[in-house]
């Protein structure tokens, strides 16, 4: 059964929120650490409201109330969200005065809002949405357990539509904890050079993507989703491959009948070995790209994926900045992921 | 999708019991688990009850086989995953296609607190091995590659109804083709985080809670984990023993009145039971026990009582909530809840609703005392409503 990419809505270290050329003037960062160009919040969300929500609240609202805009769909028959950290800024505030107060002088707000259910319950709320909501917390399989749950009540007649996001946030807590475990380069880069580094860690990343997507087409569908596949911490390289070609051969396609596939390379050269072997074997014939020198990375990096795999597959352009070999026309690309070696995923994306 | 989904193992451990033996007995002998904090570092000690699992760290890492030094939540969900398992005896599991569904409300918070403190007086501090599994999600893994699950692990986190939707989704997959069997269920260990988010919002009793009764003043926090084994028709046919029963409906709906509190009509519960009777294709009237949420709280038992109220009127089930065991176990609760809904309608006993004295002037109804045997128990509704609006029920049926 074909699954419709409806709507998108972004909000990522790029200018990918609301009408925007297509990834045509990428933002170059320096430094670490990739932080989401925000909206201006008024006209999206109530003003009352605004004040109250956390950086990560509002991001995750926003994106997904553009998306729902852009889908025409006012009440969404379903909501589901990955995210691997929840509401770190709401856990740190609380965590720091908790400890600073010792568990004296607290206020609820922020333990309220730190809960990992709280964008889809705060969409849900402003929505007046009484329908199916879930949320998933697993590392890198978070926005995967989520588009999967989403594709489920789809196939299950649950549901025509779905409302789906992956939405995680940066705070100078998670940074600084994160660096201390060798995540991130040491070495001042610009993000947009760094797959010509080849050294060690990555650039840290953040982001607020949602999707509709729906069991019936419309006019302006930007791609079919046709499958996902999680795979967890496979012993060598060949278990990956076997897992992609069963995949694919579950889909009733084989590896040259994929016109792009975007892989997850972070620019961490050990991290970046496991792609290296694939596109040395499995995918040497494939035009391939890149996307984490867009948005960082982080567990949920596969939504800003998928959004940029939606697009390519509306506009039929291929961002330079993405490759820089440009096949014929796109008609089908694969997402293949791994967030540190543990979690995998693929995600199979036709044109309509 | 119109295959049948059997619960072939349960496991569980809490305030009354290691496991589900130990469990039963408490409840048979109404003797609850909630009491003053022993284990919990907490200025709340010798003010706030809570129902703690009577084993230390060491001591439940012993029956983990895990380290004492990772979070304890995960040292009580590889107890009752492992009980769960072991229980079910699935011959030749490594032939089937396996998941592990797991839930919890904050990760590995309780060791996140640990590192805090060294970390907000000088950011170079705090050891690093006690925050690498703050993630919900790492939790879960601590445990699926203890058990060796590798073909299909996830981690809900919808607060309290966390646990039901990790069973809820189990059920699904296994109808969807996808897996074979499914460990699914929650855990949840009390931390400082939790006990003072609560404190704050002025939920927590500071006797011994009351559920259900129009004197309630609020909740007693509690900790431990619940799983049961879900498996195939498949499955099933290969099972040395008899399942427990099936699960036969479910449905999440969510409330959209508030982030922390419920509907004064409890929409979301009565979206939720609605949804898992259609599911199941039963009558309220065929409803022998409802296992509540029954928090204890103003807002939560009015709200579910009068979701009931307008969903049961005319024949109302026997009811009980079992947090007057238990407390709230918040991310464990729906995986505890449906063991004790299970065992409910294997043996056909119904558990009493501990402390209650004045029942609900605004319900028509009463939850049950006593301890009940002998009982036809063949459908059980268990109800899990948590923050965020978040409902979810399950029902339970004879084979």
């Amino acid at each position: 059964m074909a699954t419709y990419i409806r709507a998108t809505g972004n909000i990522s270290p790029q200018q990918s929120f609301g009408h925007q050329p297509f990834l045509i003037t990428p933002i170059e960062y320096a430094g670490d650490r990739l932080t989401c160009i925000e909206p201006d919040y008024k006209g999206i969300i109530d003003a009352k409201l605004i004040r109250r929500m956390s950086r990560i609240i509002k991001m995750g609202v926003a994106a997904a109330m553009e998306c729902l805009q852009e889908s025409n769909i006012t009440i969404p028959d379903a909501i589901t969200t990955g995210t691997a950290y929840g509401c770190l800024e709401d856990t740190g505030i609380f965590l720091t005065k908790m400890v600073e107060h010792n568990e004296e002088l607290l206020t609820p707000t922020a333990f309220i809002q730190s809960t990992h259910n709280t964008i889809g319950a705060q969409i849900a709320l402003m929505l007046q949405c009484h329908n199916y909501n879930n949320a998933f917390v697993h590392r890198g399989f978070s926005f995967e357990s989520a588009l999967l749950d989403a594709m489920l009540l789809l196939a299950e007649k649950e549901a025509n539509n779905v409302l789906v996001g992956g939405i995680d946030e940066i705070t100078n807590i998670s940074h600084a904890i994160l660096s201390r475990m060798g995540l991130y380069k040491r070495e001042a880069i610009s993000n947009l050079d760094l797959f010509a580094t080849k050294t060690k860690g990555t650039i840290d990343g953040e982001g607020a993507a949602f999707f509709l997507i729906a069991n019936e087409p419309s006019a302006t569908d930007y791609a079919t989703l046709d499958g996902i596949h999680t795979f967890y911490k496979p012993v060598t390289t060949e278990e990956t491959a076997q897992q992609i070609l069963s995949f694919l051969s579950a889909h009733s396609i084989d590896i040259n009948g994929i016109d792009l596939i975007i892989t997850g390379n972070n620019g961490d050269i050990k991290n970046d070995e496991v792609y290296d072997r694939l596109q040395n074997t499995l995918f040497s014939k494939n035009v391939t790209g890149n996307y984490k020198h867009l948005c960082g990375e982080y567990p949920t990096s596969t939504a800003f994926a998928l959004w940029v795999a939606g697009n390519i597959l509306k506009t039929q352009t291929i961002p330079s900045v993405i490759s820089k070999q440009v096949p014929g026309k796109i008609k089908k690309i694969l997402i293949y992921n791994h967030y540190q070696n543990i979690h995998h995923s693929l995600l199979l994306v036709s044109a309509c | 999708m119109t295959s049948t989904v059997f619960i072939a193992g349960i496991g569980a451990i809490s305030a009354i019991g290691n496991n589900v033996a130990e469990c039963l007995v408490a409840l048979e002998t109404e003797t609850g688990g909630i009491g003053d904090i022993n284990n919990l570092q907490t200025i709340h000690r010798g003010k706030l009850p809570v129902a703690e699992v009577k084993l230390t760290n060491e001591e439940l890492a012993n029956k983990a086989g895990l380290s004492s030094t990772i979070s304890r939540t995960a040292l009580l969900s590889m107890v009752a995953a492992k009980e769960a398992l072991d229980d079910a005896a699935i011959d030749n599991l490594s032939t089937f296609r396996t998941g592990f569904i797991s839930a919890n409300s904050v990760g590995g918070m309780d060791k996140s607190e640990d590192f805090f403190a060294e970390f907000l007086a000088d950011n170079t501090k705090g050891k690093l091995r006690n925050v690498v599994n703050h993630e919900c999600g790492a939790v879960t893994e601590l445990v699926a590659d203890k058990l060796g699950i590798k073909n299909y692990i996830t981690t809900i986190s919808t607060a309290c109804s966390s646990s039901a939707n990790a069973i809820f989704l189990a059920a699904r997959l296994i109808k969807h083709n996808m897996l074979d069997v499914v460990v699914a269920g929650g855990t949840d260990s009390l931390t400082k985080f939790t006990m003072n988010g609560f404190n704050t919002l002025m939920i927590l009793d500071q006797q011994f809670c009351q559920p259900f009764d129009e004197n309630r003043r609020g909740l007693n926090l509690g900790e431990g984990a619940g799983y049961v084994v879900l498996v195939s028709e498949k499955v099933a046919a290969s099972l040395k023993k008899a399942a427990y029963c099936t699960l036969s409906g479910y449905a999440n709906a969510n409330d959209a009145y508030h982030q922390t509190a419920s509907s004064p009509d409890g929409t979301g519960s009565f979206l939720a039971m609605t949804g898992a009777l259609e599911k199941s294709g039963l009558q309220p009237s065929d409803i022998d026990y409802i296992n509540l949420h029954g928090t204890g709280t103003q807002n939560n038992d009015i709200a579910e009582g009068t979701a009931i109220k307008r969903l049961f009127a005319g024949h109302y089930p026997k009811m009980s909530s079992t947090k007057s065991f238990t407390g709230h176990t918040l991310g464990a609760c729906g995986g505890l809840e449906a063991v004790f809904s299970a065992v409910a309608i294997k043996y056909g006993i119904i558990y009493p609703n501990l402390r209650l004295e004045t029942p609900m002037v605004d319900l028509p109804f009463v939850p049950e005392r006593n301890f009940l045997k002998n009982v036809t128990v063949k459908n059980v509704l268990s109800n899990s409503f948590g923050f965020g609006g978040n409902c979810s029920s399950l029902i339970f049926s004879k084979i």
